[in-house]
């Protein structure tokens, strides 16, 4: 074969790992063990952002800076949340394997018991909804055919219905405590959501070896 | 004062502007070297002709003039040339060997850095034999690599009938075929495998349909492709392999890359299509392929094939290949 085994020569530098901050740490380093990756440094209480180890660096962030960097090439490589990934759905990154943890759902919530939703429904023609993820929720109600009114919220969603802004939540949930202790309820489940293994466009062509060889470690650990 | 422009355009100033010009220069150089004469058209043509290329495609800019005539901003260079070609050319003094640069305009999502305005430079080929016609194009696209100093660049080459024809050889149709064709195009794998076991096809298929989006290197994985079955493959990988034959003839396959994954989002590629990166930069620097069935549109029945590059991104990767080339010294 001509050539192409050159392309690995032509990659610059160890290949660059985004790492979810948060809820998915845990689970994405102990994936990246499976997976032979060191991840002893990242585990201690270091205040830096960026880890070099096992011939890899490993760039830690916001889950919902993952599809930033990775679209743009700051990192060739990362993982996030699917919600992120939708709620992004414009950021043009291969998503490569779904790794099965960090296992959620989107739901539309409302307050336990009242029809806040259903008379704002039959009596306004419309919902308000408050939510973290708009255009998550865009699509689903459009896609169901009602008309809403998305307030977009940066902080703790449930608080809205609670003080009057909005007739029900859109958000994530995963054991549901948060809105069972805040008098809420799910009433619709919009979309299961797990970690996913993304890719820059550029670098799964070009460093074709290595994302391949990551990918089947990831999908052998996840297994 | 401050007087804004609007989001997603910008100003050249001199020193850019130069090193654009010496871009540009060198490039419509390399083309005009091999016999591809510059062209312009007008950046507003009627919305019908560009709809030809992009299905009326919610991202380019429409408006009506003053008798009411629906017009479109280009959204494209290929589709205006298409036109030119059948317009202004017999068709019995083909082929025909044009070259552009010119800006394009596409609607854009706010806050992403992306462009309204992009300067595309690039080549058709129109009227030349299949696969004939798209080892040249393929060597003129080395050449302009070579002549904006991107000696690490690759190219990524494929083939758009591939999926279409597995998906009918699945039995998959219609609504289903264009959702898991969605998918490719953003290649989002889950989505894939997920799209494909809804419409009923078998887990062990459906494996395949994912393993094949992955393969991309040099020939070993036509050979990989073929491993995995099915006439759809055979046929494409038959295509791609006659191709890449050829450019190793000509001694220009080294940075050509065999990519069964690759798809093009413009719906007018047929066959074989490229795509261009350069490891200095995380976006795709332009790409192309064939387009045999564009020309039947206009009223001429020519083969074709082209490609486009993106003249910001091109120097964009110059500059950061000189930057690393200066630090390694």
């Amino acid at each position: 074969m001509s050539g192409f085994a050159g392309a690995e020569a032509r990659a610059d530098g160890p290949l660059k790992l985004a790492v979810p901050r948060g809820a998915l740490l845990g689970e994405t380093l102990d994936l990246l063990d499976a997976a032979g990756v060191d991840t002893a440094e990242l585990r201690g209480d270091s205040r830096s952002l960026i880890f070099e180890t096992s011939g890899m660096t490993l760039v830690t962030m916001r889950p919902s800076d993952v599809p930033t960097y990775v679209e743009s090439g700051a990192a060739d490589v990362g993982i996030t949340g699917k919600d992120v990934l939708l709620e992004q759905v414009d950021r043009l990154v291969y998503e490569l394997l779904d790794l099965g943890f960090g296992r959620c759902r989107m739901v539309l919530a409302a307050r336990t018991g009242a029809d806040r939703l259903g008379e704002a429904q039959r009596r306004l023609g419309m919902m308000r909804i408050a939510t973290k993820y708009p255009r998550i929720a865009e699509r689903y109600f459009e896609s169901t055919g009602r008309q809403v009114e998305l307030i977009e919220v940066k902080g703790s969603v449930e608080l809205a219905p609670l003080v009057g802004l909005g007739d029900g939540i859109v958000d994530l949930v995963a054991t549901g405590r948060t809105l069972e202790e805040n008098e809420l309820e799910v009433r619709e489940e919009i979309v299961e959501c797990t970690a996913r293994f993304v890719a820059n466009r550029v670098a799964h062509k070009l460093r074709a070896a290595e994302i391949d060889e990551l990918t089947a470690k990831f999908r052998e650990a996840s297994a | 004062m401050i007087h804004p422009i609007p989001p997603g355009t910008r100003d050249v100033l001199p020193d850019e502007m130069r090193e654009l010009r010496r871009l540009q220069r060198a490039l419509v150089d390399v083309f005009e070297d091999r016999g591809y004469g510059e062209v312009a058209t007008p950046a507003i043509e009627y919305d019908e002709v560009m709809a030809v290329g992009d299905g009326r495609s919610a991202r380019s800019y429409r408006f009506f003039d003053e008798s009411g005539e629906l017009l479109a901003l280009r959204s494209d260079m290929t589709v205006p040339i298409a036109r030119l070609v059948a317009t202004r050319f017999p068709p019995s003094e083909a082929p025909h060997r044009l070259c552009y640069l010119g800006s394009t305009y596409r609607a854009v999502l706010p806050q992403r850095g992306q462009m309204r305005e992009l300067v595309q430079v690039g080549v058709e080929l129109i009227g030349a034999s299949p696969a004939e016609g798209t080892v040249e194009v393929i060597e003129v696209l080395e050449a302009a690599l070579d002549a904006a100093g991107l000696g690490r660049a690759v190219i990524g080459l494929g083939d758009a009938d591939l999926y279409r024809q597995l998906l009918e050889e699945l039995g998959v149709e219609g609504e289903a075929k264009e959702s898991v064709l969605a998918s490719l195009a953003t290649h989002d794998l889950v989505g894939i495998e997920e799209k494909l076991s809804e419409a009923g096809i078998a887990a062990e298929q459906v494996q395949t349909s994912v393993a094949l989006t992955q393969l991309r290197g040099g020939s070993e994985v036509l050979e990989q492709a073929r491993g995995l079955g099915g006439a759809a493959v055979e046929r494409a990988t038959a295509r791609l392999s006659e191709t890449y034959e050829a450019l190793e003839r000509r001694g220009v396959a080294d940075r050509v890359q065999i990519d069964l994954g690759l798809l093009r989002d413009l719906g007018y590629y047929s066959g074989a299509i490229v795509e261009v990166y350069d490891p200095a930069l995380g976006h795709v620097l332009g790409g192309g392929g064939r387009y045999d069935g564009l020309m039947k549109h206009f009223g001429v029945d020519l083969s074709a094939a082209g490609f486009g590059l993106y003249l910001e991104r091109l120097h964009l990767a110059q500059m950061e290949e000189s930057r690393r080339k200066g630090e390694a010294r």
